[in-house]
């Protein structure tokens, strides 16, 4: 990787080289397990070979395609409610000292809790449908947006908040074009854990009780020992949220091409 | 020393006193300040750091809250930020988020004016100050010198009649420094408008200024008033000559009979 960083402002240039090396380091890897399971003589109910958990989800791709999307569509339910409550929530919580005092104490005290042990409660309220994993997914991925999002809110130089009260504007101005435009790098850093923690609140919801999505297949196969299945679900797994990750990741460098972590090397004198 | 003009000041400021409430009791940064700056005036204020210039600026600004006194601007009372002012800081606080052009434009977005229709004064204004072919950069791909032009021609979009500058070169290396003492000069003289001029630099002050404002510390108060009687436009090399360094020498030798300037708190 010591090419030249001269990629600039071309996200699309970069976002590629970055697939490529995931899919090489991920072939290596897959590359590296088969010549143990091979060479060792391993069972498959231990420890499938990838050549044997490849198989297994062609030979019924539809179907795992069906619970595939049970999954990707809890988590994404759940983080876009969790991103618009919680930029809402962030909003508001900057803007107001009661809701400071109340709700974000609230939701930190709230975050000490593993969410996890609280999805029973939701499939005793909703069901064992979707809605309890969206439910979950949304719990679990609030935190990081909230967090992360008034902590970019609140971020802002204070000369910069000087130069907007010396011009006149506003709060609702100052907020608009000073502090959420400011807020944008930690939204997404926000995003990216969120994302994660949602695949993570719709699979422990499937896991509690569930008839479809990819965690209710891991927890159906690992009662009838079909360890390949297991397996299956889990490489999709990666594969969901590794996307889901690299989404976020290229909106990123399109709505905030400016950030110091995106900008290429050869540009710009040291901008102090 | 201040020579009251017979027509009301354009900005006048009456028995101002600032105070800072600390564990110890109140600290006073500003004391009894009186100063009457005249219309399309250069005014600087230099002190040793801490003499409360800076704070002084800010009661103009309208960004501090003054203990007690008065601050007229064009026979209106300074409660808040006023209309018709321009401000520079130390700092030039561009938003990344925005190209040059945008950058320029803030004032114009903030007050709701069109943007499209001040977009050539904002190209004009870049012309002036040399910064042609750069609307479209980010602040990120400037250098700091250009930086602080970009921030300045922010605080002229509007065309305020009064121009606030706090220590605007301070961060600048010294060439830069000497640049764009030289742009603001003659932006200047092109559009005569009333600043005030904050600065540590003797030199810078007397190369720029109508008249200077010495501040002393603790509490910050006005110790002294110069006019400065060199012809304009001053080029770099006037700094060399007996004239300038009257100048810059008396306004030490105020300071030294201060205390002050036995540090470094003040660079000629």
């Amino acid at each position: 990787m010591s090419a030249p960083e001269d990629a600039g402002r071309k996200s699309n240039n970069h976002g590629t080289r970055r697939v490529l090396h995931i899919t090489f380091v991920v072939l290596g890897f897959f590359l590296l397990w088969q010549t143990v399971v091979d060479a060792a003589r391993i069972p498959e109910y231990l420890l499938p070979a990838p050549s044997a958990i490849f198989a297994e989800i062609g030979s019924a791709p539809n179907w795992y395609l069906m619970h595939v999307a049970r999954t990707v569509g809890a988590t994404l339910l759940g983080f876009s409610a969790a991103l618009v409550v919680g930029y809402i929530a962030a909003v508001a919580i900057v803007y107001s000292r009661i809701l400071e005092d109340t709700l974000f104490t609230l939701l930190i005290a709230m975050n000490s809790v593993p969410k996890v042990a609280l999805a029973p409660i939701f499939i005793i309220w909703m069901g064992t449908g979707l809605s309890s994993k969206v439910a979950i997914s949304v719990l679990i991925a609030l935190f990081a947006i909230v967090v992360d999002t008034v902590l970019g809110l609140r971020s802002v130089d204070p000369d910069a908040v000087d130069l907007f009260r010396a011009m006149r504007g506003g709060r609702f101005q100052t907020l608009l074009w000073l502090r959420a435009p400011n807020a944008l790098p930690y939204l997404f850093s926000g995003m990216k854990l969120a994302i994660s923690l949602a695949l993570v609140g719709a699979i422990s919801g499937e896991f509690i009780a569930s008839q479809a999505g990819l965690g209710y297949v891991i927890l159906a196969s690992q009662g009838a020992f079909q360890t390949t299945r297991v397996f299956a679900a889990v490489v999709l797994l990666g594969v969901i949220g590794t996307i889901l990750f690299l989404i976020i990741d290229q909106t990123e460098r399109f709505f905030c091409p400016w950030h110091i972590s995106h900008r290429g090397r050869h540009r710009g004198q040291a901008a102090r | 020393m201040t020579t009251a003009p017979a027509e009301p000041a354009f900005l006048a400021i009456d028995g101002l006193n600032k105070t800072y409430p600390s564990r110890e009791g109140n600290i006073a940064a500003l004391k009894h300040v009186n100063l009457e700056i005249g219309s399309t005036e250069f005014v600087s204020l230099v002190g040793p750091s801490g003499c409360g210039k800076s704070t002084l600026l800010r009661c103009v600004a309208g960004l501090e809250q003054k203990t007690s006194g008065a601050i007229v601007l064009s026979g209106q009372l300074v409660t808040a930020p006023p209309e018709n002012m321009g401000i520079v800081f130390q700092r030039d606080v561009l938003l990344d988020w925005y190209t040059v052009l945008e950058n320029i434009l803030l004032p114009a977005r903030i007050r709701g004016l069109s943007r499209r229709t001040l977009t050539p004064k904002a190209e004009h204004l870049l012309d002036l100050i040399g910064l042609t072919g750069f609307a479209h950069r980010f602040p990120w791909e400037l250098s700091g010198g250009m930086r602080q032009r970009v921030a300045i021609c922010r605080a002229l979009l509007l065309e305020p009649s009064l121009l606030l500058m706090d220590e605007p070169f301070g961060a600048l290396d010294a060439m830069t420094r000497d640049e764009l003492n030289l742009e603001l000069q003659r932006l200047w003289l092109d559009n005569a408008k009333t600043v005030l001029f904050v600065t540590h630099s003797i030199s810078e002050a007397v190369f720029l200024s109508d008249r200077i404002v010495v501040m002393s510390r603790s509490p910050g108060r006005i110790i002294d008033t110069i006019t400065v009687d060199l012809p304009r436009p001053r080029s770099l090399s006037i700094r060399e000559t007996p004239e300038f360094g009257r100048y810059v020498a008396h306004i030490r030798g105020i300071f030294e009979s201060f205390g002050l300037l036995r540090g470094s708190h003040v660079r000629a």
